[in-house]
């Protein structure tokens, strides 16, 4: 296990999550994208905080990553909920207007 | 470092871009969820790998526990399970993969031949020091994604409460009468 691996991984995991944002309709799906990039990034940080530094900061910061990934993954799903309430789909194409 | 810890290296590694793969691809949704949770779990091993123990466990927690969770819920909760039909169309797949394709290439390429002055790794529990550092360098991040946590769960509960007997506003009244 050496840090230009784990950066392959981690750009591998972005790629899935990219590819996931990109082609998807289903706005849950597309959150499960931005799940997947946000663990990329945080991959990232703990590789090069665990492989270049003597310091904690990449792992706080991977900390702060989850807190945001989970705050944004409630208030999203909260959105989608409501958007199924109102326009009957989840899908992002609907999602068009920006009428109450 | 070789032997036993390269073998789960490479085993973590492959269940968690084979799952990412799955997620990218299955046409369900809810099979897409699933293979998500195993991606996670993949990431949870790199972490331990990492010597991020207290990382590894949140991600259990958070991501696993938490967040694959509440995907579910919302899967179900936005698809019409009575006709049955829980699917994940999608678009756009060809130029995507081009473009996920030459990114991934570009990415690789940069980080196998950047020459990084990496240290010797130490591996050591690090709970106690994320803990110290929370309170005392990171302090102002800390109690700032506290009071964000907090805004975004209340905002989350009152969007997507159930809208009940809305009183109208006095100008429609006005306009009613």
């Amino acid at each position: 296990m050496t840090l230009d691996k784990l950066l392959v991984v981690a750009a591998a995991l972005f790629c899935c999550g990219l590819y996931t944002v990109l082609t998807r309709r289903n706005a849950v799906a597309v959150l499960m994208g931005v799940e997947l990039i946000l663990n990329a990034t945080n991959i990232n940080f703990v590789a090069f905080s665990h492989f270049l530094s003597r310091v904690m900061g990449g792992q706080i910061f991977a900390v702060f990553v989850i807190v945001l990934a989970a705050a944004e993954a409630a208030v999203a799903l909260a959105i989608f909920l409501r958007m199924f309430a109102t326009a009957g789909t989840v899908e992002v194409d609907f999602a068009d207007e920006l009428k109450g | 470092m070789n032997g036993p810890a390269d073998v789960i290296f490479y085993a973590a590694a492959a269940l968690t871009v084979g799952a990412a793969v799955l997620v990218a691809v299955l046409p369900n949704i809810l099979y897409a969820a699933v293979a998500l949770l195993f991606s996670f779990a993949g990431v949870a091993g790199l972490y331990v790998l990492l010597s991020a123990d207290f990382l590894a466990a949140t991600q259990v927690l958070v991501y696993v526990g938490g967040i694959v969770v509440l995907l579910l819920f919302a899967v179900f909760l936005s698809n019409r399970i009575a006709e049955a039909k829980i699917t994940n169309p999608t678009h756009f797949r060809l130029p995507a993969a081009v473009i996920c394709l030459v990114l991934f290439g570009v990415l690789s390429y940069t980080a196998v031949s950047t020459p990084f002055a990496v240290k010797k790794a130490v591996y050591l529990p690090t709970t106690a020091d994320i803990g110290e550092l929370l309170m005392t360098r990171y302090l102002l991040p800390f109690e700032v994604a506290s009071v964000l946590l907090l805004a975004a769960l209340i905002g989350a509960a009152l969007i997507s409460r159930p809208e009940r007997g809305v009183p109208e506003s006095p100008e429609m009244e006005e306009g009613k009468r």
